[in-house]
């Protein structure tokens, strides 16, 4: 340290300044060499740097008037090193710095790297307020420069000084404004950066203003970031929500595209969380889609409003007293809502939307549903499955579940707000699954829809394929926990059962029985009609009712803890029994797998007619898996004459803690009549 | 600190490059192609910093040549804009009315003064005179070499080794 501090007290300019920078660099690597330097060397600097201001014309250092600049620079930094977080230091250095601030000539670009070097200094030590607000008044000086560059340097620093002293800083508002347009894009970026970190309660509503009336002139490379924080600020500092969604309106007729998608849903979300304010959007958005329909976020979120809230648009309910009177009739709705479908730069997802929306239509308007449902027909063959797909399912509903149609497409429920804001903040799974709850009526269709392709496969499809199959799409989609989602699922659920019939009959029939298997009180009859209306009770149900199957599975007997034994021999057990039929198993293990388990199931007919298209179905909890073998045959001669065996696998995977349970049904045909009966079976052999 | 020094021509050749960071080879070409694009795109009213990759780069154009200094984030710009300048002074005292055309043919020269001045990244000696005296002693050296090299003592010496 001792030489590095000599080295200041050189006379040559050149090792002054390498002496300058090594200090300075000691100090960064160093506490030590700070205090030490603190200590000793802080008057010789001021000294240093007040011989080198006032100094006569010396012509060997000499730039533009200004003896040595660079000198000055580097003793101004290293000052600032020294005086940061240090009282006693700072206050020596004062007067020299208001010395330098004043004197220094600023109309050569050597005396405001000085000055500008100075303000640094000033508001990184710990200056009086004068010192302070002199430092202020140079940057508002640098401001309203017609340099670029100067300008550019005084907005940097603004940024710092923001943190420092709000007040003066909020000033210069209108210039930093004035800069946001300026045609520099350097400028532009940090006046925009300033701007944002200015913006209070009380003047976010004129900033706003002018914010998105420059949206309007920016060009293209600009207009996103500007979007992005025009919209955070939105959201941050709204009060009340119709200011909220007046200028998200703007700002989508605007720049719609490049509106990002979590922005939008928040939206959405917001509008459904304002009843009284939803037919003012939706007049509002239907007012600006008129006028500009290419910004593709505009047309998603009218299209989702003039669906949801259709009738209030014709209604004109819920006017507030700003609004010019609308007439809106139903068919220009529609008009509306086809124009975004058949607008060749719509995407898929815009597409989708308008479907949806078109369905929620025919149902609150119905005069015009015979229009909707050919307008939703020309898509039957379209390229996109997507499309297609929802185009045929909402064209069967419009025409053969008139009578479910309207629950179908209720008002959806209003979606949870600060349970979406939180889980935005979140991971991008939690936006991917907000984006499914702000759209269910649009995603579940399409989800639900695997179900019956799942189940229309084999017929002896093993029925725990399906519940494990419809548990592992509910958690998918309903990730968010949000209760109203379950309900659209197991509202919705009704729509794969009218487009079952593409699936086959008998698809439609072990539909039937899966499904109404799920809840203990099923409907024994199978026709469809009768499904159709009591499944909209029952496949709510289904979600909960794997959870209610498994939980009431894992009730079953022997819950203590099995001895975990290795045995591999276990006894067959006569697994069901009724006055009509008896089913016994047999058990076989593969040595080294304990946790397979071969069963042989054989089933005998104890009446006396003959039993045909014998089916036998069977169900486990959540930790077992099981693998059905087609039946020897289908069908059981009475009265024990012949029995039908089939091959039953099953993996335990909690086996030696958890017992085997299974429930049992079978479903046949007798004397020209359907007959079922189910079971349950407790008394498998332990440790299996 | 600064990180590199880079001369670009107006057709985008590079003239002079001086790097005071580690750059791996193909670093440097990415470098030099992404400033490249980048400088000779701007317009003349724009201010002269361009940010880029978390760090300024500070340049100024003099006749048909852009002198280009990446900097640190926290360093001061208009003192770099000085630097530049200095420079280009130093080399204007040096060749007098210096052109593109003599950096091309003097580049070992250009590369003497720009280490003159600057060293590790920081500024090393702001005063002209004394760099032109130092850059004239050099020179001065060069001179009694090849004039050695040339007499004809040394010839003969050379021929009967």
């Amino acid at each position: 340290m001792g030489p590095a501090s000599s080295s200041l007290k050189e006379k040559h300019h050149g090792v002054l300044i390498a002496g300058v920078q090594l200090c300075t660099d000691l100090c960064k690597a160093s506490t030590d060499a700070l205090e030490y330097l603190r200590k000793n060397c802080t008057e010789g600097l001021v000294r240093i740097l007040r011989d080198v201001s006032n100094s006569p014309y010396a012509p060997e250092y000499d730039v533009a008037g200004i003896t040595d600049p660079f000198l000055h620079i580097r003793v101004l930094r290293l000052m600032r090193m020294l005086g940061q977080g240090d009282a006693d230091s700072s206050e020596y250095m004062n007067d020299i710095l208001a010395q330098v601030a004043t004197k220094t000539e600023s109309n050569k670009n050597a005396g405001n790297a000085i000055l500008y070097e100075c303000v640094e200094t000033i508001m990184g030590i710990e200056a009086s307020s004068g010192l302070r607000v002199l430092a202020i008044n140079i940057l508002g000086r640098f401001l309203s420069n017609r340099d670029n560059n100067i300008r550019y340097v005084a907005l940097h620093m603004l940024m710092k000084a923001v943190t420092v002293d709000f007040q003066a800083v909020q000033r210069h508002r209108t210039t930093i404004l004035e800069c946001v347009k300026d045609s520099d894009a350097s400028i532009r970026k940090r006046a925009l950066e300033l701007v944002f970190l200015l913006v209070n309660d009380t003047n976010v509503k004129s900033l706003t203003k002018e914010l998105i009336d420059y949206l309007e002139v920016s060009d293209q490379e600009f207009k996103g970031d500007l979007t992005a924080k025009i919209c955070s600020i939105v959201e941050k500092f709204s009060q009340e929500k119709l200011w909220y969604i007046d200028q998200m309106f703007k700002v989508l007729s605007l720049a719609g595209n490049y509106v990002k998608d979590d922005v939008w849903h928040a939206l959405i979300v917001m509008i459904s969380n304002a009843p009284d304010l939803q037919g003012y959007s939706v007049r509002s958005l239907y007012k600006a889609f008129q006028t500009s329909n290419e910004q593709e976020t505009l047309v998603r979120v009218t299209v989702w409003c003039i669906g949801e809230y259709g009738e209030m648009l014709v209604n004109n309910v819920g006017v507030l007293e700003m609004e010019e009177p609308m007439t809106v009739t139903e068919s220009d709705a529609v008009d509306a809502v086809e124009v975004a479908l058949k607008c060749n730069s719509s995407d898929i997802t815009t597409r989708a939307m308008s479907l949806v929306a078109l369905l929620k239509l025919s149902s609150r308007f119905p005069p015009t549903s015979e229009r909707i449902r050919e307008i939703v027909m020309q898509h039957k063959g379209n390229v996109e499955l997507e499309l297609q797909q929802r185009s045929i399912e909402f064209n069967s509903i419009i025409q053969r579940h008139r009578n479910i149609k309207s629950s179908l497409v209720e008002r959806m429920p209003v979606l949870d707000e600060s349970a979406f804001i939180g889980k935005r903040v979140g991971s991008s799974q939690a936006t991917l699954s907000a984006d499914k709850s702000s759209r269910p009526t649009s995603g579940s269709p399409g989800a639900s829809l695997k179900l019956p392709n799942g189940v229309a496969k084999p017929p002896p499809a093993p029925l725990v394929d399906l519940l494990d199959l419809s548990s592992d799409d509910v958690p998918a989609s309903t990730s968010s926990t949000t209760d109203f989602l379950h309900d659209l699922l197991g509202g919705d659920l009704m729509s794969p059962s009218s487009s079952a019939p593409s699936g086959g009959g008998a698809g439609t029939d072990i539909l039937m029985d899966l499904l109404s298997i799920g809840s203990p009180s099923a409907p024994t009859d199978v026709s469809v009609p009768n499904i159709i209306s009591s499944n909209q009770g029952n496949a709510g149900e289904l979600e909960t009712a794997p959870a209610s199957v498994m939980d009431f599975l894992d009730g079953l007997p022997s819950n203590s803890s099995l001895p975990g034994d290795k045995d591999p021999i276990y006894p067959s057990i006569t697994a069901f029994e009724s006055s009509t039929l008896k089913i016994s198993f047999s058990f076989t293990k593969q040595p080294g797998k304990p946790q397979d388990t071969v069963i042989q199931a054989t089933f005998t007919n104890l009446s006396s007619n003959t039993y045909t298209d014998f089916i036998f179905q069977a169900a486990v909890p959540k930790f077992i898996q099981l693998h059905l073998d087609p039946a020897s045959s289908s069908t059981l001669p009475a009265s024990g004459n012949g029995t039908i065996m089939q091959t039953l696998s099953v993996t335990n995977s909690q086996q030696g803690q958890k017992p085997l349970a299974m429930r049992i049904r079978m479903v046949y045909r007798v004397n020209n009549e359907d007959k079922t009966e189910q079971g349950q079976i407790n008394n498998f052999p332990p440790g299996l | 600190m600064i990180h590199f020094v880079v001369l670009i021509s107006r057709q985008g050749k590079v003239r002079l490059t001086k790097w005071y960071s580690p750059y791996s080879q193909k670093e440097r070409t990415k470098v030099i192609r992404e400033l490249s694009g980048m400088i000779l795109a701007r317009g003349p009213k724009l201010c002269n910093f361009v940010e880029w990759k978390g760090y300024k780069v500070v340049y100024r154009r003099y006749a048909s040549l852009y002198f280009c200094m990446c900097i640190d984030a926290d360093d001061n710009e208009l003192e770099i804009l000085e630097i530049i300048h200095h420079f280009v002074e130093i080399l204007d005292r040096y060749f007098g009315s210096v052109c593109e055309l003599d950096l091309i043919f003097n580049f070992h020269k250009a590369y003497y003064i720009l280490d003159e001045i600057l060293i590790a990244g920081e500024l090393q000696e702001p005063s002209k005179k004394t760099v032109a005296r130092l850059i004239a002693a050099q020179d001065a050296l060069v001179e009694t070499a090849k004039e050695q090299a040339s007499s004809i003592s040394n010839m003969i010496a050379q021929a009967t080794k």
